[in-house]
């Protein structure tokens, strides 16, 4: 059942870079929710438990030609809907949004699950709709519905930034597919049309932290004081860090969200420039390898599957560490594989067992 | 040698490769320059910066809106008040702190270290509240103990207070502790724990106008933690303010006059809809409340199977007794089964199947009148009328008048009360109806239930010639200087298709129930004040074999009294319900009269009667004078 090919053609650089990655996470979270008192098991623990969890899925999704996935796309994709409705209604609450459905002892977030949904569902349409001179505005009512969905039910949440990687996921997946000139002017135009719409739909506190972006003194108790905080943390790191558990920002709680949204902030602080450099190559890493694996893909469904990935982890990325940085507003975006989180790490790491999949098949007929 | 598949060479697919591998070297490069810039240029301000992290976020409460009553006088207040916090950061060592901590705050150390223990996981620019509402002393102890005492803060805090203790308690509600389930609710995304809100009546009703938003400061704090610089300042927006219907003259007097006795009172402007004074019995004092019950209080308020915290002028469901003939007799002349001279004779009982059905008046009325029957309040006259009329035909009336539904009182968790039909039974029971209970019905009795309020809604409607007001409690809401957020103005829920002469027959006969002689409602007469109004009698235990006598006060009746004045042009509502108190004529009629008067007098001299003593709570505001 195994092919020795699997093994042969098997992208360890990219699995590598990913635990490297993974481990760190958890040792980082050992630092950021130090001291561990209290009853309750560590958050670390519990990140190395889903790790432990997300290689084991990783390991099983090696089994299968990811054509199987693609054959079931729509079913998953509306199994992920089902799971977003079910959010809505039944879900848990924490600090006025709803995105956690709560699994007998574990709890899920849907809205990690989804992205993965997305992509899958794309792909399968677009290995079946191909059209070599550019998708037109009329073949795209399909892919736009397939977003639109999933893009509601998250923002309803509200879910600020899981509903924009959606967004920024479906539009590099368009940008590699290749529109015509023409569509991509009336999408342009029509996303300018459809911003003020948007904004009418914002929550207070989600305008308030978009402005608090262009304007820090606009509120200068919250967003405006949790950016200066994660600005002097990650600066105050300088080019060595200040060491394991010596991060005076994260040990004395300056830090919002500091194990899950601001870990990037944690970690910049006790590893400095040169900790940051190490894992910002690591990312590059991951993603660089995820483009290979797509531009070596055999068939163009592997492909686009491939890119649809690299994009979600490159996305993720760079809003969460510009969030940190200063350089994007603060929307609700977890660092993949560093944050705390089960359903954000597995997402991430079915991810990358989708693309080990691509890349180990590249050779193989498919059934 | 490897299979190149035909897929990947094409020359457009490379350039768009080249295209996404430039737009993310770009992204990363900004970043990389951005943490650059953040860690080496400014590294060293940045770490000088965290090294001496103190900066603090201190909050500024926000006054909370006042409520107020018709004539603009304050029924709450808001005063200041000083509550001990800490921040972990700043306390070294913490087990030096609890013996000299709770020496002065007169706490125990086990519940001290209990609370400080709470701290554990806050983030420093959270303080964590050791002490609320430290007295005087405290607080000057407090600060000549600053130096022993790092990390300890008094932080102002803005409290309610009740200043007329349980006046309107029912309306105005309490505050209390949000809970963690009220935490995640996006309206309180803003709240932390500890925060006080509004629990109960309009405190929990307009809680998102009263709460105004919290204004705060970013401090640098000095290594002691005490402030040295405001580096940001956002003030606090005070809550908006509530204008009642209320009038608090009249709610005195009418608490004053319900005083001892369980029951409620409605007094309502016919021709509005608004409520004047709506008092319920027994009650509570919600300053309990505003400085955190204690659990035997609690205890005490729920436990208690007189149930103070019930508002039992729209959630008591009572029997309305013979108030509902008003609604038997217009169904009547309505459906024309009767006319105003008809007439009946009663024996003092009337019998039906093999049942006897006694009228109150055991020697009986003789032949008499629809008028003389509800000045005499007869009940052998409506035992015939329903017989005429059935209990459907009785229901619409009622349903017509707001009975058996909620009014939409704005305090919401109104009960609907119940008015029975055949259909309602079949599907209740799965009996059909039995003639003899629209007997029971049509003098008010059987499933008959109403809430004091229905009963306000239903005689009004009568004497502003058929509009049921939806009870206004609420005039405006308006901002801190004077400007409206919002206006409420009266609501017609349904203009009662009854003729005006029907309407003009029944307001005369319920003039003569209080002002023609043998009338029911004679005690609550008053000169040149032309009431009209119904007694009611609301038994408790069925009579069956001639009425129980018991001494027992749960088995006595509930005495009502609904009536409006002057019967042309009202200008008041008064409903009056005493549980358990007896004859609705002997012990309704007097109280109702005592608020009539109060109202009459100030009709006349345009000012108020001299005033009635009231229990006030303690406050500052206890000296000041009206």
């Amino acid at each position: 059942m195994l092919d020795r090919r699997l093994f042969l053609n098997f992208d360890w650089t990219l699995l590598v870079a990913a635990v490297i990655l993974s481990l760190i996470g958890v040792g980082n979270l050992y630092s950021s929710t130090y001291p561990h008192t209290g009853s309750a098991t560590p958050l670390f623990l519990k990140q190395a438990l889903w790790l432990l969890i997300g290689i084991s899925l990783v390991a099983g999704i090696l089994l299968f030609d990811y054509h199987s996935f693609i054959r079931y796309a729509y079913p998953f994709y509306i199994f992920c809907l089902l799971a977003l409705v079910m959010v809505l209604l039944f879900g848990r609450t924490t600090s006025g949004s709803q995105r956690w459905l709560q699994l007998g002892f574990v709890s899920f977030q849907p809205s990690e699950l989804a992205k993965i949904g997305l992509i899958l569902a794309l792909t399968r349409f677009f290995s079946e709709n191909e059209n070599p001179h550019g998708h037109g505005l009329r073949e795209l009512v399909t892919p736009f519905l397939l977003l639109a969905i999933p893009l509601l039910l998250v923002f309803k949440q509200p879910d600020l930034g899981t509903s924009g990687l959606l967004v920024f996921i479906f539009f590099s997946l368009l940008a590699y597919i290749g529109l015509r000139r023409r569509t991509w002017v009336i999408l342009g135009f029509g996303c300018a049309a459809a911003i003020p719409l948007f904004w009418r739909f914002l929550k207070e506190y989600q305008k308030t932290r978009l402005l608090t972006f262009l304007n820090p003194d606009l509120d200068p108790l919250k967003t405006g004081y949790h950016i200066i905080q994660s600005k002097i943390a990650v600066g105050s790191g300088t080019f060595w860090g200040k060491g394991f558990l010596k991060g005076t920002q994260s040990q004395l709680h300056f830090l919002p969200e500091q194990h899950t949204d601001f870990v990037f902030s944690v970690f910049a602080e006790e590893w400095g420039f040169m900790g940051c450099f190490l894992l910002l190559f690591l990312f590059l890493l991951l993603i660089s390898r995820g483009l290979n694996i797509a531009h070596t893909s055999k068939d163009k469904a592997g492909a686009i599957l491939a890119i649809g990935i690299s994009a979600m982890l490159f996305w993720q990325t760079f809003i969460n560490i510009g969030m940190v940085v200063g350089i994007v507003p603060v929307v609700g975006v977890p660092l993949p594989l560093l944050s705390y989180g089960g359903s954000s790490l597995v997402t991430t790491l079915m991810g990358i067992g989708i693309l080990l999949n691509i890349h180990s098949r590249r050779f193989m007929l498919s059934r | 040698m490897r299979p190149k598949s035909d897929y990947i060479g094409t020359p457009e697919k490379k350039h768009t490769f080249t295209c996404i591998n430039i737009a993310i070297i770009v992204a990363f490069s900004l970043i990389f320059f951005r943490l650059w810039y953040l860690q080496i240029i400014k590294g060293e301000y940045f770490r000088n910066l965290s090294e001496n992290n103190r900066i603090r976020i201190q909050e500024i409460p926000a006054p909370r809106g006042i409520i107020y009553d018709r004539e603009g006088y304050p029924l709450v207040e808001s005063f200041p008040s000083f509550d001990v916090s800490f921040f972990r950061q700043d306390v070294q060592d913490l087990q030096a702190l609890i013996p000299t901590l709770s020496q002065i705050l007169t706490m125990n150390p086990e519940k001290l270290q209990a609370r400080l223990n709470m701290a554990k996981g806050f983030s420093p620019f959270q303080s964590i509240k050791v002490k609320t509402d430290i007295q005087r002393e405290e607080l000057a102890a407090v600060e000549t103990h600053r130096l022993d005492l790092p990390g300890v803060v008094v932080d102002v805090v803005i409290r309610r207070n009740y200043p007329y203790g349980s006046l309107a308690s029912h309306l105005i509600g309490y505050l209390g502790e949000i809970s963690p389930e009220e935490l995640t609710r996006e309206e309180f995304i803003n709240h932390k724990a500890g925060y006080l809100i509004g629990k109960y009546g309009l405190e929990q009703k307009f809680e998102p106008d009263l709460m105004g938003e919290n204004g705060g400061q970013q401090l640098e704090v000095n290594a002691l933690g005490r402030k040295m610089r405001v580096l940001e300042n956002v003030d606090p927006n005070p809550g908006n303010n509530l204008f009642l219907t209320l009038s608090f003259e009249l709610q005195k007097v009418a608490e004053q006059v319900l005083a001892g006795k369980g029951g409620a009172v409605v007094v309502m402007d016919p021709q509005n809809g608004d409520i004047l004074a709506l008092a319920s019995k027994p009650d509570f004092d919600p300053n309990l409340f505003a400085r955190g019950i204690s659990p035997e209080s609690w205890k005490g308020l729920v436990g208690n199977p007189a149930s103070p915290l019930q508002n039992r002028a729209i959630q008591g469901q009572f029997p309305p007794g013979s108030v509902f003939k008003i609604i038997t007799a217009a169904a009547g002349l309505e459906e024309k089964v009767i006319t105003p001279e008809t007439s009946f004779h009663c024996p003092g009982s009337f019998f039906f199947g093999n049942r006897e059905y006694l009228c109150w008046k055991k020697e009986g009325h003789g032949r008499i009148s629809l008028r003389q029957a509800i000045v005499a309040s007869c009940d052998v006259y409506f035992y015939q009328l329903g017989m005429r009329l059935g209990v459907d035909r009785i229901a619409k009336y009622a349903f017509a008048l707001g009975l058996g539904q909620i009014t939409g009182f704005p305090l919401g968790h109104e009960k609907p009360g119940l008015v029975p039909t055949s259909a309602w039974k079949l599907k209740r029971f799965k009996i059909p109806w039995q003639a003899g209970e629209t007997l029971s019905i049509a003098i008010g009795q059987g499933y008959n239930l109403v809430t004091p309020l229905q009963i306000a809604t239903m005689v009004s409607a009568l004497g502003n010639e058929g509009k049921v007001y939806q009870p206004r409690l609420v005039k405006s809401i308006k901002a801190p200087h004077g400007e409206t957020i919002k206006e409420f103005s009266p609501l017609v829920l349904k203009n009662v298709n009854i003729s005006p002469p029907t309407l003009d027959f029944i307001r005369e006969a319920l003039w003569g129930a209080v002002n023609s002689p043998g009338g029911t409602g004679g005690k609550a007469r008053i000169d040149g004040f032309d009431v009209a109004g119904k007694t009611g009698t609301a038994q408790i235990v069925q009579r069956k074999e001639g009425r129980i006598y018991s001494s027992a006060h749960e088995h006595q009746d509930h005495a009502w009294f609904a009536c409006f004045a002057p019967v042309r042009q009202p200008q008041i509502t008064v409903v009056v319900l005493i549980e358990h108190g007896g004859q609705g004529g002997a012990v309704a009629a007097p109280v109702a009269r005592k608020i009539l008067e109060s109202y009459y007098y100030w009709q006349r001299h345009k000012a108020h009667p001299p005033p009635f003593k009231i229990a006030r709570g303690t406050s500052p505001w206890d000296n000041e004078k009206r």
